[in-house]
């Protein structure tokens, strides 16, 4: 049943409009503006989303998006070893990359656990945290975790798997707002919350 | 400065029976006067729209689109506050999940709305309150505890999330006890919380009673019911950190008969809120009608009071028909008590009669309804 119209037309827009913050009347718009600009826009789009489609993946290591695994910042010999910095999702860990405040390493969860979303401990690679907690070099692990119910109950949970890891636990300070999460906080604030971290 | 809130003007659109409506208070009292049906409570519920919650009537927001057209409302108001004078405008758009706020134009929270307006209301519907279900009960204490929280809701919301979260995860063995604990934790503190404020609330509203002078008659409240914590609030971090921890071990403990009953059996959700005629040392539920009306009055203005004393500015309140249940002196009391706290006051009646006490400032309306549309009458 599908619209009139050429049909890659019609199978783009509705591809784009299952984009975060673009709907079936943006998705249309932006098309529309690829057909117009062909060579100068829609090519080298095609090209680059063909680039990235063939070579990214997630880090093996800390669970970043990247297009080399490990990714470019597990393989940053300049990055120091001491902390790991426990985030939600890649969007908070390119949040705090943006705000360029933190230069260790990082550990992207892909969720927070809740049982009535169905997601346990198990989906969030939370062995491969414990194991590299174990290793001579790390001193801290920092749970940058939501304030949100569910993200609560994950850096508790956490922290209790790292007890026996002999590193330092800490969870962001004042300054992260109840439900916030890192990717909508401006970098004064991500700065804030990151200084004045708090042992658990 | 006022040390009140107030709301100056207000404008309704499609809002229930109102199509259009506009009153210009000018920050006086208003009396709505008209006969049954005619959208008198519906513009106090358009008031208590400008503070947090779902309104005097609980109701979801698309119900209070204008039938049949049913195209969205609009609340609008400038209200006075001790910090200087707001724009609020909520609207609710068919199709929203719920009703949006703007504060001063800017898209706001309804948290945000609860730092500026305090509404404190009784209505009809209140009436059977001392012998209904306890969670009526809670939600009157939880409303009132709102007013000098803000946060409260917020809390209460998280909490709710993190029961249902325990409760899916109770429901699903072999348990994770590290995840049971984690969870636990969250709904100790927030429940900790939520127990705190509600016996910070009933202090204040204690102190108010002690402190004013009223002809109606005193209510001792207490939390009771099946969650029914100690908290003293001498040290009152203390009192909450303490109660965490002992809800964490009640909860912790109470695993196997919370997975069998298939929900949590302990925690403030479970609380409920008692009240004793003291001049009688009656419980509520066992004093007469009127008597049970008056406790209700006497409670809502305590609450005024202590709102008052706490934020520095007088609540709107919103009187549904309060004014039919009491003869003439107790009438000219509960007038001349709500000019005594500089309250702006939003009360209903059938008739112009019942209001021939309040101050000569005070706005007298009628309301008349034609073919489903409200008005005000111009006369
Ligand atoms: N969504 C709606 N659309 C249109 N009309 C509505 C809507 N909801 C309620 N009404 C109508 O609004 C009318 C006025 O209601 P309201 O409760 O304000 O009356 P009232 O003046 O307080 O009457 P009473 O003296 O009986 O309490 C009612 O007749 C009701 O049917
Ligand atoms: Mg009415
Ligand atoms: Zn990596």
């Amino acid at each position: 049943m599908s619209q009139p119209g050429p049909s890659a037309i019609t199978r783009l827009i509705e591809l784009m409009a299952k984009l975060p913050g673009l709907g079936p009347r943006s998705a249309r718009r932006a098309v529309l503006t690829l057909v117009k600009r062909r060579e100068r826009l829609l090519v080298p789009l095609a090209q680059a989303m063909a680039d990235l489609a063939e070579s990214v993946s997630l880090c093996s290591v800390c669970g970043n998006a990247d297009v080399t695994d490990p990714c470019a910042i597990c393989a940053d010999p300049k990055r120091s070893k001491k902390a790991i910095c426990v985030v939600q999702d890649v969007a908070d860990l390119w949040a705090l990359e943006r705000a360029a405040v933190f230069a260790g390493q990082y550990h992207v969860l892909g969720g927070v656990l809740s049982p009535l979303d169905g997601v346990g401990p198990d989906d969030l690679g939370l062995p491969r945290l414990v194991a590299r907690a174990h290793s001579e070099e790390v001193q801290e692990v920092i749970l940058a975790l939501g304030a949100t119910v569910d993200g609560q109950t994950t850096a508790h949970y956490v922290a209790a798997e790292l007890a026996e890891a002999g590193v330092r636990i800490t969870t962001l300070a004042q300054g992260v707002p109840v439900g916030g999460e890192l990717d909508f906080l401006d970098d004064g604030t991500i700065l804030a919350a990151l200084t004045a971290r708090k042992d658990v | 400065m006022t040390r009140r809130t107030a709301v100056l003007d207000l404008t309704l659109s499609h809002f229930r029976s109102w199509k259009r409506g506009r009153i210009d208070t000018g920050g006086a009292p208003v009396a709505l006067h008209g006969p049954n049906g005619a959208g008198k409570t519906n513009v106090l519920e358009a008031v208590s729209l400008l503070a947090p919650g779902r309104g005097l009537r609980r109701a979801p927001a698309p119900e209070m689109a204008r039938k049949p057209d049913e195209i969205g409302w609009r609340v609008a108001a400038v209200v006075s506050t001790p910090s200087g004078e707001i724009e609020i405008d909520t609207r609710f758009t068919p199709g929203d999940s719920g009703r949006g706020v703007q504060i001063d134009g800017k898209t706001a929270t309804q948290t945000a709305l609860g730092g500026h307006v305090r509404t404190v209301w009784l209505t009809p519907a209140m009436d059977r309150l001392w012998t209904e279900a306890a969670s009526d009960r809670r939600r009157f204490l939880d409303r009132m505890v709102l007013g000098f929280d803000a946060h409260h809701g917020d809390t209460s919301i998280a909490y709710e999330k993190a029961m249902r979260q325990r409760n899916r995860l109770l429901s699903e063995p072999p348990w994770d006890q590290n995840w049971l604990d984690s969870l636990e934790a969250q709904l100790a503190r927030l429940g900790a919380r939520i127990a705190r404020g509600r016996a910070e609330a009933l202090a204040a509203l204690r102190e108010a009673q002690d402190t004013a002078e009223t002809s109606f008659p005193r209510a001792d409240l207490a939390i009771a019911g099946d969650f029914a914590p100690e908290i003293d609030l001498d040290e009152p971090d203390m009192a909450e950190t303490g109660l965490a921890v002992d809800l964490a071990r009640a909860l912790a403990e109470g695993r196997p008969r919370d997975a069998a009953a298939g929900r949590t059996l302990t925690g403030p959700h479970r609380s409920d809120l008692s009240a004793i005629y003291a001049a009688k040392a009656m419980p509520a539920a066992a004093c007469s009608t009127g008597e049970q009306k008056a406790l209700l009055i006497s409670l809502c203005l305590a609450n005024a009071r202590a709102l008052a004393g706490r934020t520095g500015a007088a609540p709107v309140l919103l009187f549904d028909e309060v004014a039919a249940h009491l003869d003439a002196a107790r009438r000219a009391a509960l007038y001349a008590e709500i000019a005594a706290l500089g309250a702006q006051a939003w009360m209903t009646g059938t008739g112009p009669e019942l209001f021939d006490a309040l101050g000569a400032d005070a706005l007298r309306l009628a309301v008349t309804e034609e073919g489903g549309v409200s008005s005000l009458d111009p006369t």
